[in-house]
């Protein structure tokens, strides 16, 4: 295994990284050492979760980079947790095939997505990491390597630990290798573009669509503050996309019929606190109306999530409150300020969870202080 | 009347305080009334509760755990008793907690496609519920007229429609849970995300281990602009399955493929009548939904897959009724076994969809071999097998040769990369398969979760596990109990 030069993790250096090639390597190096250990894939995100308490040992899983078995008819596939979406998506599609996640962070790994529970606008179709993870294998803080789930998509047999794992930040335990459903690349696209003129008129364009019988691949809401645009991804057979696509102009009472989305789509903002808010999909335009005058970002119609960028002295605490009623939470997931409350207030499963993390990680030696609450 | 059909002393003691605690009437310990609640849907494990709790309210399932966990006694819920693996049959002087008169649907939120109902609401009701607004709850077992959501959350049901839509788990948002020790926590919630570890999932499926649901928020979907189904006779097994493989292939993801034999179809046509192509050795029920243009040219492709097979009879269903009555034989499948044979027993695994053709033909082979006939009823586009194993109970040795092919079909399973379950859970029956399909590092790392929200075993002790560890103890020490002796009190 390869030693590379020390790089920080949410502005904490570690005092060494290690880049273990096998399952079996990251269970040597959990095995032979007692500090703390902070997993990290290509580090797209590392500011999605609180800063480490600590942090003795980056092991990185970009060298876990195999593609360990394809199997077109059964829609399946295993691989590493190294391995970039990219690449795996850049074969799948070889077979006409692929897995339906499209968070845009530039080379990010499989395993990376999945400890950040990362997702961009397709989720409004196929859902997010918690849908389409089938099973996992990971190596906990006393080096036992363990795997739930299985190869096929039915399987109820034993606790699915991959929804554990999936937004855990690496604080249970180190993922190797990931196993996921996957769908087949539709065969044309098109989208329509509305103009937003306000918070209501987002929020009522957003209801017509989902109460109608379209099947819009996606649904995303251009924000600046105060207007935007609506733009709806149609994804299926060229009749459907041409079909859906005229229904959906009439259903707004307007609309732009273009080939592909606008640059921004799917793309997070920048700049500021970059916030990741989850909220009752109705309650979009009231979310909307809650943020910062001059907020800018996404908002996905139809799912309840936005990525906004507000200003770096925002009152989180009053955002969250704000949004409280609408079962609305607010994650950071960019600040120059370190010390900002990266997850807000915890919830009263929360004891719970600690139990959870003191199961797996009796030590507290993984991804420490990163989780909620400073698990 | 011996003996041994009475609780013990502590358990008629516990009683006595749950009869103080939430109303003598919700309260059962006469071994007469205890009867009905020896099984669930699979009735050849039994087992006698020493108390029988029928909640009414969700402070009546908060104080009976709580006074179960001072008293150190185990307690299994139970929803409307129609699991099929075991999984809800209570510990022999235990507290049975039936959750089937927490029937509310407590809220109907169109606007965010949510539901908020009790555990005991029966399936159905969510859709019959939701149907005003054009709306529908997916999972759809095939006793989604009887089971109950909290039965569903427990199992991670699935059903017919699971091939395109999902289990329970992807369409439960949130659930309001009693832990082990009587606190209340409420995993997930009606937003799509929330801070923190995902417990809600973690919790679906964990066949009543890990607490007690009390109330389950669901998500909803648009009813698409078109479903059509279509029904398709084969004159072999093998081409069935092989269309199953290229409709897959070509890209096209049906809402649900099924397929039943001929024996199965034999059964079906005596029970229900529905019209299945005569001489056909198998039929794929096919459903596509979605909106018309999409299933109009995707049903043309189908037809032609199914043709290039040597489908000798393909029909769509004319109207809803058509529809129904093709649903209806397949959905009755299992009940019409009993037509042709005194016993039936039931199976339910899963292969890769891939090996389909291969593994059904090493089934017929070890059934052959058994004596035994075997009819297959499953959801093809999933890989999930559903043989049901036809036997006379009156034969001396004859049960146990039925269960013995069944444990050896999930074995073929195992073996071809497959699951020990789809959709009916692990439960009392097939524990011991557990460790054929993981790992002992496998299965103590779930236990950590057990342990976390339960660590001293009294939710549901003895099921889904095949070697229970006790929390706190370093792992591969195991005891030999299948559950814990309540008479230890504090494990740790």
């Amino acid at each position: 295994m390869a030693a590379v030069r020390s790089s920080s993790i949410a502005g904490v250096t570690p005092a060494d990284v290690v880049t273990p090639a096998s399952a079996g390597e990251v269970a040597d190096v959990l095995r032979s050492t007692t500090g703390t250990v902070v997993p990290v894939g290509a580090g797209t995100k590392t500011g999605w979760a609180a800063p480490p308490s600590s942090c003795d040992l980056l092991l990185r899983t970009t060298a876990l980079d195999r593609v360990v078995e394809h199997v077109p008819g059964d829609l399946v596939v295993i691989a590493e947790a190294g391995v970039p979406l990219a690449t795996l998506q850049a074969q799948l599609a070889e077979h006409n095939q692929m897995l339906a996640l499209d968070p845009p962070e530039p080379g990010a790994t499989l395993g990376g997505i999945v400890s950040a529970n990362a997702s961009g606008p397709r989720r409004l179709r196929y859902g997010t990491v918690r849908d389409l993870l089938i099973g996992v294998t990971v190596v906990l803080a006393d080096g036992t390597t363990a795997r739930s789930g299985g190869k096929v998509v039915k399987n109820v047999a034993g606790y699915d630990l991959g929804k554990l794992y999936t937004g855990a930040h690496g604080a249970l335990g180190v993922l190797v290798s990931t196993t996921w459903r996957l769908h087949p690349l539709p065969a044309a696209a098109g989208t329509v573009t509305v103009p937003v003129a306000d918070a209501a008129e987002a929020g009522k364009l957003a209801d017509l669509l989902v109460r109608s019988t379209l099947t819009p691949t996606a649904a995303e809401l251009r924000w600046d503050g105060a207007a935007g645009e609506l733009v709806v991804l149609f994804e299926s057979i060229p009749a459907s996309v041409d079909a859906q696509a005229t229904a959906a102009i009439e259903l707004l009472g307007g609309g732009e019929r273009t080939h592909e989305p606008p640059p921004w789509f799917g793309e997070r903002p920048a700049g500021g606190v970059v916030l990741r808010l989850a909220y009752e999909p109705h309650a979009l335009p009231r979310v909307l109306t809650a943020l910062p005058a001059d907020a800018s970002g996404t908002a996905s119609a139809g799912t309840g999530v936005a990525y906004m960028s507000v200003p770096a002295d925002t009152d989180l605490a009053s955002l969250r409150a704000a949004i409280a009623p609408y079962d609305g939470s607010a994650v950071v997931l960019e600040a120059a300020d370190r010390s900002v409350d990266h997850w807000g207030p915890v919830p009263d499963s929360f004891r719970l969870m600690t139990r959870v993390k003191d199961q797996f990680d009796p030590g507290r030696r993984l991804s420490p202080g990163r989780l909620l609450g400073g698990l | 009347m011996n003996d041994a059909d009475r609780a013990s002393p502590r358990t008629l003691e516990l009683a006595d305080r749950l009869r103080a605690a939430i109303g003598a009437a919700k309260v059962l310990t006469d071994p007469a009334q205890l009867r009905t609640y020896e099984c669930d849907g699979l009735e050849a494990f039994r087992v006698r509760p020493g108390v029988v709790v029928l909640a009414e309210h969700r402070d009546d399932v908060v104080r009976t755990v709580k006074l179960c966990a001072e008293a150190g006694i185990p307690f299994v819920a139970r929803g409307s008793g129609t699991g099929l693996s075991g999984g809800a049959v209570p510990v022999a002087d235990g507290v049975l907690i039936v959750l089937s008169r927490l029937r509310q649907i407590v809220d109907v939120d169109p606007d965010n496609a949510r539901m908020v109902v009790e555990p005991g609401v029966i399936n159905l009701w969510v859709t019959r519920e939701a149907a005003p607004h054009d709306q529908l709850y997916a999972p759809d077992p095939s006793s989604q007229q009887v089971c109950s959501i909290g039965g569903n959350v427990a199992e991670n049901s699935g059903g017919a429609h699971c091939l395109k839509y999902g289990f329970t788990v992807n369409h439960v948002m949130g659930a309001e849970v009693v832990l082990a020790d009587g606190e209340v926590v409420h995993l997930g919630g009606r937003a799509p995300e929330h801070p923190g570890l995902d417990l809600l999932g973690a919790f679906v499926g964990s066949e009543g281990t890990l607490g007690v649901v009390t109330e389950v928020t669901v998500r909803l979907l648009r009813v698409p602009e078109s479903v059509q189904t279509m029904l398709v006779g084969f004159h072999s097994v093998a081409d069935a399955a092989g269309t199953v493989s290229d409709i897959i292939a070509a890209g096209i993801l049906p809402a649900a493929i099924e397929m039943m034999d001929a024996l199965a179809i034999e059964a079906a046509e005596a029970a229900v009548q529905c019209g299945y192509p005569e001489g056909a050795e198998a039929v794929l029920v096919i459903e596509l939904d979605g909106p018309q243009v999409e299933v109009d040219e995707q049903f043309e492709h189908v037809e032609t897959l199914a043709r290039a097979r040597h489908a000798f009879e393909t029909r769509i269903a004319a109207d809803a009724e058509d529809r129904a009555l093709m649903w209806k034989g397949r959905k009755s499948a299992f009940a019409a076994v009993g037509r042709i044979s005194p016993s039936y027993y039931v199976q339910d695994g899963v292969i890769p969809r891939t090996r389909l053709p291969e593994i059904l033909a090493s089934m017929s082979t070890l059934a052959d071999e058994a004596n035994l006939r075997v009819a297959n009823v499953f959801h093809a586009g999933d890989g999930n097998l559903h043989p049901l194993i036809l036997f006379d109970d009156a034969v001396p040795g004859a049960p146990k040769a039925a269960e013995d092919l069944g444990f050896a079909i999930l074995d073929l399973c195992i073996e071809a990369g497959g699951s020990i379950t789809g959709e009916h859970g692990v439960g009392l029956e097939k524990k011991s398969k557990m460790a054929g399909q993981f790992t002992p590092e496998d299965l103590d790392t779930m236990q950590l979760v057990r342990c976390a929200f339960d660590p001293n075993g009294l939710a549901n002790p003895g099921k889904l596990f095949p070697t229970p560890r006790l929390c706190g103890e370093r792992p591969g020490v195991r005891t030999a109990d299948t559950a814990p002796d309540p008479a230890l009190g504090e494990v740790f």
